[in-house]
């Protein structure tokens, strides 16, 4: 844009004052936020059904419009997705946060001759999911405001039906609900990565597709064995209260293990997560890892603790020991990584990896702390995602080596860039070190070994990030890098990070707002765990005294 | 002697198919534009899947049955008659075969496979057969001047007469053996015997005509040639409502005459079963032209209904029949786009169409995804209730053995779509809609979902 004879051009467009608008907006959305958490507090609507029903309904109406009417077609989207937000946050303010039970709840009967329910309810555990969900959405969609401009349509139709599935599979308490959400996710989801994505996009939507696959109809197996053990019930609150033997337990584990652990990925199955992050586009990569991944770790709450707790408890050591492979393996591969998104995506495993590795603790911290780290990574990593996709917008590039000195150029952008490098290494006072300190120190208590090989972990991710850093932002600038029209960050694009801004030192300071959502549920979960074998052994004895 | 008159109300609808059929012949003559005919066969059709339900009971000393099972795959077949003549009306014009004969031998066709469906005698199930499969020859070979039409109906015809033959042997074994040709008398003549060689042999040789029929590894070697040389809409035909017939008899014939052979048969099956989903998904994937790909899918799907019947339960019959239903939606679905599109044969030629026809791209994007047994589509209740039976009736391996295919074969209707929607377009592709086709596509896509959403309208 007329540069020629200017190296570099480091203004920003005076007639946009995008700072300056943004600082307007801000206050704005918050009044937005607040006051449609006033409204909707006291209006008796079913909330879960309208926030997993709404999106899909945007969707449809994405589709029936023209093709030509991009512009309509984009604020739809947006205004559907807000609202969804908006409806989304009685979640929040009239959540009863001391009793471990399902809340929200709404039943009735679905397909009778089988008894499936449409049951949906939240607790302590997938209520922020659903919320994290509803949010990252919308900034899904303002990240794509300029970046997608082939079949617009189609893009907004299937991000708003991977809202509609995503909040659909948090929501489930009925085993074949969840199952119908969680794999007709994979239908928007697989184009998403298919038509919008890189070069390499082809090869990496159908990996992506048919290793969740696989694993998804192994689940089901478990899923239609657990149905026949309970007395043909999908009921999954029934399923948590019923024990089952050790030997179908341990079956069953593998079975669901197989879903959830592709889903993470964990250590041996992680192999799609790289090809699929890297080739989505921005919005796809945000999806994958804020939401979708985490799936995979729910499905590990949901299901196999405690519906499996015996197994779990047997199973555990195995499970930390693969979680801790991923986290050292993930971040040894990051440091050989010459691709932006290829580093984040393997950074994914790392964190992965201590989420697991916090959950199989099963104990108090351990558990939080995993559950509290599940929602920093997708704050965290879907950032960070959305930092890439915005600068690949303009530069078309993800090799490290093409950037260099962008702190001159992107003065806004590598503050930002900085902040959730930080939140990602764990620094004190962002929400990265809340999480991995939990998860530490319920590794710790679990095996002393095993936590001390994950803190290695903490170290390596810190040396990754910041060589990313220095490489991509400071040393010094590429000539190349100076070819491009590099604007810094729009108002758009920096309305779409602030909210995550926010909640990374909110959470970093004080985390109480989301643990104590989640403080009564994790109780209720390890009640369930210890419990279970106890009355095994009780039974056992019991079975020796006759 | 006086023989009285027997209450035919139970054949009523087959009575109604058969005189339908023979007057279109009559029609033929008369009418220069063959349309109407096919409308006349919808229309009748439509009313006899009305009357089916109210025409139940036994006619011709138990001979013809007309029960819940039978009423319920005569449903199919004619769902599956009705599309195949909305998604012809317009291709015959287009191929130059537009024979009156056409639609009349589609009618005669059903009907053998309604008295299969309702036969409980041998004789009438082969009857029944012949009427079906003969119907079937000819109209492979409808495209008269299309070389690989004559080829596939030669092909089919060759092969076709040697599993009759086999059948007949295995039927007049029986017939030696146990004295009566009615499936119940086998049932209670074999309770008392025994399983001797000579029974079993009547076994295996029903077995593998049937094979023949559902197109079952290793007597498929027919279908992926006769699916691809014969006229598109045949093919869909083919693909759907003789499977069900096929099915209708072996789940007859094994769960009353064979009943006390049900170890022996189970263990044949299951070899079947596995080779049919392992060939078919499999030889599916290498495959260029999307009527090969086609034909070797339904191998597939034939493996997986397989399992119902080695399940062997009440719920494992109800599963097939739902399974038999929804497939039959989804590929004639499958097929109306393949007529759609003008020489829409070659995978390649769905590059990029949901550029150029983004409409038709999405319907085939929902049957592809049906077809693979993903969530929300039918394809997944179908599968779902199948392995559910399955799993109840203790077979849990072959279930796992199953979605593991299940899950691989999702690679080839993957493909489909990443043609249609990832790869740029290589050249424009004509399309040639017409209103009963898109009627076709059109209810088949809302039974996908409808299915999917809210199965109970297929449970009964």
């Amino acid at each position: 844009m007329g540069h020629d004879s200017h190296p570099v051009n480091i203004e920003t467009p005076k007639s946009n004052y995008p700072m300056l608008r943004t600082v307007a907006m801000v206050p704005m959305f918050a009044l937005l936020v607040f006051f449609g958490a006033e409204i909707t507090k006291d209006l008796p609507y079913p909330v879960l059904s309208t926030i997993i029903f709404f999106p899909i309904l945007g969707a449809i109406i994405v589709l029936l419009m023209r093709r030509s009417n991009e512009k309509q077609i984009k604020w739809t989207a947006l205004i559907v997705s807000l609202i969804t937000f908006l409806l989304a946050l009685p979640l929040y303010t009239n959540f009863n946060k001391s009793t471990a039970a399902m809340q929200f709840v709404e039943r009735s009967t679905w397909i009778r001759s089988w008894s499936i329910e449409y049951f949906i309810g939240v607790d302590g555990i997938s209520v922020l999911f659903v919320l994290l969900s509803a949010l990252l959405t919308i900034l899904c969609v303002t990240v794509s405001w300029t970046s997608i401009t082939d079949r617009t349509k189609e893009f907004y139709a299937s991000l708003l039906l991977i809202e509609g599935s995503m909040i659909g599979v948090f929501c489930s308490l009925d085993m074949f609900l969840f199952y119908i959400f969680w794999e007709a996710m994979l239908i928007p989801m697989y184009l998403l990565i298919g038509v919008w994505g890189g070069p390499n996009r082809v090869y990496a939507a159908i990996k992506f597709f048919l290793f969740t696959l696989v694993g998804s109809v192994l689940m089901l197996v478990g899923v239609i064995v657990l149905y026949f053990n309970t007395d043909r019930s999908f009921d999954m609150l029934r399923m948590m209260n019923t024990n089952y033997p050790f030997d179908l337990q341990m079956i069953l584990f593998w079975a669901f293990f197989a879903a959830f652990a592709v889903k993470v990925p964990m250590f041996p199955v992680h192999t799609w997560l790289p090809d699929a992050h890297t080739e989505a586009p921005a919005a796809g990569s945000v999806i994958l890892a804020g939401i979708l991944i985490k799936m995979g770790a729910y499905g590990f709450l949901r299901f196999n603790m405690p519906m499996l707790p015996e197994a779990s408890k047997a199973l555990a050591p195995t499970m930390m020991v693969l979680s801790v492979i991923a986290i050292i393996y993930g971040a040894v591969i990051c440091l050989g990584q010459t691709d932006l998104k290829r580093l984040i995506a393997y950074s994914s495993v790392s964190h992965m990896g201590f989420v697991t590795l916090g959950l199989f603790a099963l104990n108090m911290q351990g558990l939080q702390g995993g559950i509290l780290q599940m929602l920093n990574h997708g704050i965290v990593t879907g950032a960070l995602f959305l930092l890439v996709g915005i600068v690949y917008e303009r530069t078309h590039t993800r090799l490290i080596a093409d950037y260099g000195g962008a702190a001159t150029v992107l003065p806004v952008y590598s503050t930002l860039f900085m902040i959730f490098t930080l939140a990602a290494i764990g620094l004190p006072g962002t929400n990265g070190f809340i999480g991995e300190f939990l998860i530490l120190v319920g590794g710790f208590t679990a095996s002393k070994t095993l936590g001390i090989l994950a803190a290695t972990g903490v170290i390596i991710g810190a040396a990754y990030m910041l060589w990313l850093y220095q490489n991509v932002f400071f040393v010094k600038t590429n000539p190349a890098l100076l070819e491009h029209d590099l604007k810094d960050m729009g108002m758009r694009e920096m309305m779409t990070l602030i909210p995550l801004v926010i909640l990374v030192f909110w959470i970093g300071i004080y985390p109480n707002t989301f643990l104590s959502f989640m403080d009564a549920s994790v109780q209720g979960l390890l009640d369930r765990i210890n419990s279970a074998g106890q009355a095994n052994v009780t039974a056992q004895i019991v079975e020796v005294l006759k | 002697m006086n023989i009285p008159f027997p209450d035919v109300t139970p054949v009523i609808p087959e009575i109604i198919m058969a005189t339908v059929a023979s007057l279109l012949l009559l029609a033929e003559l008369v009418f220069a534009n063959k349309k109407p005919l096919g409308y006349t066969g919808v229309v009748v059709s439509a009313i006899v899947i009305y009357l089916l339900p109210l025409c139940k009971g036994e006619a011709f000393g138990g001979m013809f049955i007309s029960d819940d099972f039978s009423v319920y795959f005569k449903m199919i077949f004619l769902i599956s008659l009705i599309l195949t003549i909305l998604i012809s009306l317009k291709y015959l014009q287009i191929e130059h075969a537009d024979f009156g004969e056409y639609y009349s031998l589609l009618l005669f066709s059903t009907t053998g496979m309604m008295i299969m469906a309702s036969a409980r005698d041998f004789i009438l199930v082969f009857l029944g057969i012949e009427l079906m499969s003969l119907s079937l020859y000819i109209l492979c070979g409808v495209k008269k001047h299309d070389p690989r039409s004559s080829e596939a109906a030669m092909k089919y015809f060759l092969l076709g007469a040697f599993s009759s033959a086999l059948l007949l042997y295995g039927i007049s074994m029986v017939y030696g053996l146990t004295t009566t040709t009615d499936i119940y008398g086998i049932a209670s003549y074999l309770r008392q015997t025994p399983p001797t060689l000579p029974l079993m042999l009547s076994m295996i040789l029903i077995i593998v005509a049937f094979s023949f029929k559902i197109s079952a590894v290793p007597f498929h070697m027919w279908a992926p040639d006769v699916y691809e040389g014969a006229p598109t809409s045949v093919t869909a035909f083919m693909s759907t409502a003789p499977k069900a017939a096929a099915f209708a008899v072996l789940g007859r014939i094994f769960f009353t005459a064979y009943q006390t052979f049900e170890p022996y048969w189970t263990t044949i099956l299951l070899v079947i079963s596995v080779l049919t989903m392992a060939v078919g998904t499999i030889m599916a994937i290498v495959q260029t032209n999307i009527k090969r790909m086609l034909a070797f899918s339904s191998i597939a799907h034939a493996g997986y209904i397989l399992i119902a019947l080695i399940a062997g339960t009440n719920e494992a019959m109800n599963a097939m029949k739902v399974y038999l239903m929804i497939y039959t939606f989804m590929n004639l679905g499958a097929f109306g786009i393949v007529i759609l599109l003008e020489k829409g044969e070659n995978i390649s030629d769905y590059n990029g169409l949901s550029k150029s026809h983004p409409f038709t791209a999405a319907l085939m994007l929902v049957f592809m995804f049906s077809l693979a047994g993903i969530p929300p589509t039918a394809g997944f209740i179908g599968k779902f209730y199948i392995f559910m039976a399955a799993i109840n009736a203790g077979y849990t391996w072959l279930v796992i053995i199953a979605v593991v295919f299940s899950a691989v074969s999702a690679y080839f209707y993957l493909r489909i779509i990443m043609n249609m929607y990832m790869k740029p377009m290589s050249e424009t592709v004509g399309t040639t809609p017409s209103l009963g086709l898109a009627a076709a596509l059109f209810i088949s896509a809302i039974m996908m979902f409808a299915i999917g959403l809210v199965p109970s309208i297929v449970l009964f």
